[in-house]
């Protein structure tokens, strides 16, 4: 039971973040992903020091709101200040990681938080973190009905802004044109990511939450050009980084969310190599023909 | 006050070990920053040091000692062969750069987490402290690892300086670079290569995630201070060893604070500071010219109005009052009743009982910004062939930033022409004689 509890936990988190980094990766915002899983540490331990508990709706709220400062303070900069996006988002989140970091020593003894943990966060643990109610039923781990109310959040906003996060990433300026305006839709996106990388963070760490983010969707693109079809892949490919990683880990008694991330390079290689719309293999075979039906002529 | 005396005269050896280290390894990578900045390349740093990760575990299994040479080996091939790969699938996949920077990070850290953890499981006792790989232990720097990181931060900056005009042309101009004969591929070798090197010793002090901001923030900060690349090295380098020095002086002072995101938080303030007040790249400065620019604009419009009623009933000296101005051009009252005040003080404007009317000097610059933007009319209709009623708001904008050469260039290329395509006349300056 524990395995499956873990690995649901996994895929809950691994469908949200794919469903959101196919947006990402195709605006050409994946850094920005990773950016803002670093960047909400203060926004945590602060939440954190308010509300005085981890499973509070403050700390969701607090993190979520310095997520989308970051994307902020990175356009901003970019701007504003005519600084090179790649460097803006770099200068941005290493900053606010590092203030994180600082408030965590500050207040040691008052923050049951350390900075291993929310870097590769410690999914082995969600059997333990049970919900027990009022009257002391147990209605299963904790973190369970945290990431799938996440997951519900996001297939929801997806579900209703399609036409609009559809439009504003593949043609912004037509977007504009017909009034969908592009910086609202940047900052709900940007919203959403905050939310699912908070919400994922203590089961599941930074590291994992960005290659979640990344990885299946890029592995996703690598198999088709139809846009929902990528998204499709990207869940089923989700569910198969937690399935897989999970065993992966058991095996060699390891981390849990580092084999998730290694799964998902696997996965990635895979797709690389042999998609039949993109892989070397299809582009070699390609070129193979090409030349003996020019050695032909 | 004991404590700023007791550190900064580097009696204590560690001390002295720690503050020399901090430094070395920021201005070693804030120099190597410089040029990754410059080729748009800032966050390949954020890649390279995630993936020295497995590349320390794995030197570790290997080897099974903790002997810092054999795990800057380790580290150093993980780290490049994460460049190559995000090189090589940018190169020969749909995948844009920043996913594969994104792609390989992640993977090539979550394989090093799994390393890591397998190692700890293992119950190694020799394998307490890999951790300090990811976090950075600045203060615990000492003996054997100094001397080794001191050595490559000095290497840095030698081979930095000796291909000082190299790295510099392909940061610029790659593509002249290989016009002329440069071997751009070796040198490119060369950059990854000191890259890879600084992150591999700059993590020992701050740590995976803020190694990054060691070889961007710097560099980022001083080119806002200066165009050339020189003086950018320069700045660059200072600014890493202030923040290095600050972050080792706190981390002593309170030994319960760690050194590595210290210090990024002060060259991360010396940046945000840059960002503001820099003079010329500044966000201040340039909010003030904008402001400048605000209020010439508003200043040429109201000259303008004046010019354009005084041609409607044919009397420049007339005065009128607020009211008739505003119903000629709906300018904001409060921004209106500033700038008369202004072209007042100025002296293009006289003001008799709540009248206000032009002075000669006004008459002069208001027909000068009526006959330009008259002219840009013509000049689209003529040589852009924009139709006359689509040219009205282009003109606008473009009557305040024409400079005297272009505007005698203009007329030379209309030659002269009488009238707008409104057929509005345009004012030429009396004194001034067709040549």
């Amino acid at each position: 039971m524990d395995s499956f509890y873990i690995i649901a936990t996994g895929s809950l988190v691994a469908i949200s973040c794919g469903l959101l980094g196919c947006f990402l990766i195709l605006r050409k915002m994946a850094m920005v992903g990773d950016a803002i899983s670093h960047a909400v540490l203060p926004g945590i331990v602060i939440a954190f020091l308010i509300s005085g508990s981890r499973d509070s709706f403050t700390m969701l709220i607090g993190a979520g709101i310095i997520g989308v400062l970051t994307t902020f303070l990175i356009e901003f900069f970019h701007k504003k200040g005519n600084l090179q996006s790649d460097a803006s988002i770099g200068v941005t989140f290493t900053w606010l990681f590092a203030l994180g970091v600082i408030l965590i020593s500050v207040f040691a003894g008052e923050v049951d938080l350390d900075q291993d943990c929310v870097l590769y966060g410690e999914i082995a643990y969600v059997p333990l973190d049970l919900w027990i109610g009022t009257n002391g039923v147990i209605y299963g781990p904790r973190p369970l009905y945290v990431t799938g109310g996440v997951l519900l959040i996001v297939l929801l906003f997806i579900t209703l802004g399609y036409k609009e996060l559809h439009v504003t990433t593949f043609d912004p300026a037509f977007a504009s044109a017909i009034g969908i305006s592009t910086a609202l839709w940047h900052y709900l996106l940007m919203s959403a990511v905050s939310l699912t990388t908070v919400a994922s963070f203590e089961s599941v760490g930074a590291i994992l939450v960005v290659a979640l983010l990344i990885a299946p969707p890029a592995t996703a693109y690598l198999l088709t050009d139809n846009f929902k079809r990528m998204l499709g892949i990207t869940v089923i490919l989700g569910v198969l980084v937690s399935f897989t990683g999970y065993y992966l880990a058991v095996w060699l008694d390891g981390s849990i969310a580092g084999a998730m991330s290694t799964m998902a390079g696997v996965f990635f290689t895979l797709a690389f190599i042999f998609s039949p719309v993109d892989g070397l293999l299809a582009k070699q075979i390609a070129r193979r023909k090409e030349k003996s039906v020019k050695s032909l002529v | 006050m004991d404590d700023l005396i007791a550190f900064f005269s580097f009696q204590d050896p560690n001390v002295r070990y720690v503050a020399a280290g901090s430094v070395l390894l920021a201005v070693s990578s804030a120099l190597v920053g410089c040029f990754t900045f410059l080729k748009k390349k800032a966050l390949v740093g954020d890649a390279v040091a995630h993936s020295v990760l497995p590349g320390i575990c794995l030197s570790f299994l290997l080897t099974g000692t903790k002997n810092p040479f054999y795990l800057i080996i380790g580290a150093f091939v993980t780290g490049w062969l994460a460049l190559v790969l995000i090189d090589y699938i940018t190169r020969s996949s749909k995948i844009k750069e920043d996913t594969s920077i994104g792609l390989i990070l992640s993977v090539f850290f979550g394989i090093g987490i799994l390393l890591l953890t397998m190692i700890q499981h293992s119950g190694n006792a020799a394998q307490t402290g890999l951790d300090s790989f990811l976090f950075g232990k600045a203060a615990a720097l000492v003996g054997q690892d100094l001397i080794v990181f001191s050595a490559i931060s000095i290497l840095l900056v030698i081979v930095v300086f000796l291909f000082y005009k190299e790295l510099a042309l392909i940061s610029f101009d790659e593509n002249f670079a290989k016009s002329i004969g440069y071997p751009v591929k070796r040198l490119e070798l060369v950059l990854t290569t000191l890259t890879v090197l600084a992150v591999v010793t700059g993590i020992q002090a701050v740590g995976v995630v803020l190694m990054a901001a060691m070889l961007i923030t710097p560099a980022a900060a001083a080119r806002f201070w200066t165009d050339r690349l020189g003086v950018m090295l320069l700045i660059a380098a200072v600014f890493g060893a202030i923040s290095g020095i600050s972050g080792a002086f706190i981390s002593y002072t309170a030994p319960a604070m760690p050194t590595g995101p210290w210090i990024v938080l002060v060259v991360s303030m010396l940046a945000l500071i840059s960002f503001f007040v820099a003079p010329g790249k500044g966000i201040f400065y340039k909010i003030y010219r904008q402001y400048q620019i605000r209020k010439r604009i508003l200043s040429e419009n109201i000259l303008k109005l004046f010019y354009q009623l005084s041609e409607e009933d044919g009397d420049h000296q007339k005065s009128r009052n607020i009211e008739e101005l505003r119903t000629k051009r709906p300018i904001e009252l409060k921004a209106l009743k500033k700038g008369l005040r202004r072209l007042l003080l100025q002296g293009y404007l006289r003001i008799n009982d709540n009248k206000w009317s032009l002075t000669t000097e006004g008459k002069i610059k208001g027909q000068r910004i009526v006959k330009l933007h008259r002219l840009w009319e013509v000049y689209l209709t003529q040589y852009l062939r924009i139709a006359p009623d689509h040219v009205h708001e282009d003109a606008d904008n473009i009557e305040h930033i024409l400079t005297p050469e272009l505007e005698s260039r203009l007329e030379a290329l209309l030659q002269y022409p009488a009238s707008d395509p409104h057929s509005s006349a345009i004012p030429y300056d009396q004194n001034m004689t067709k040549n």
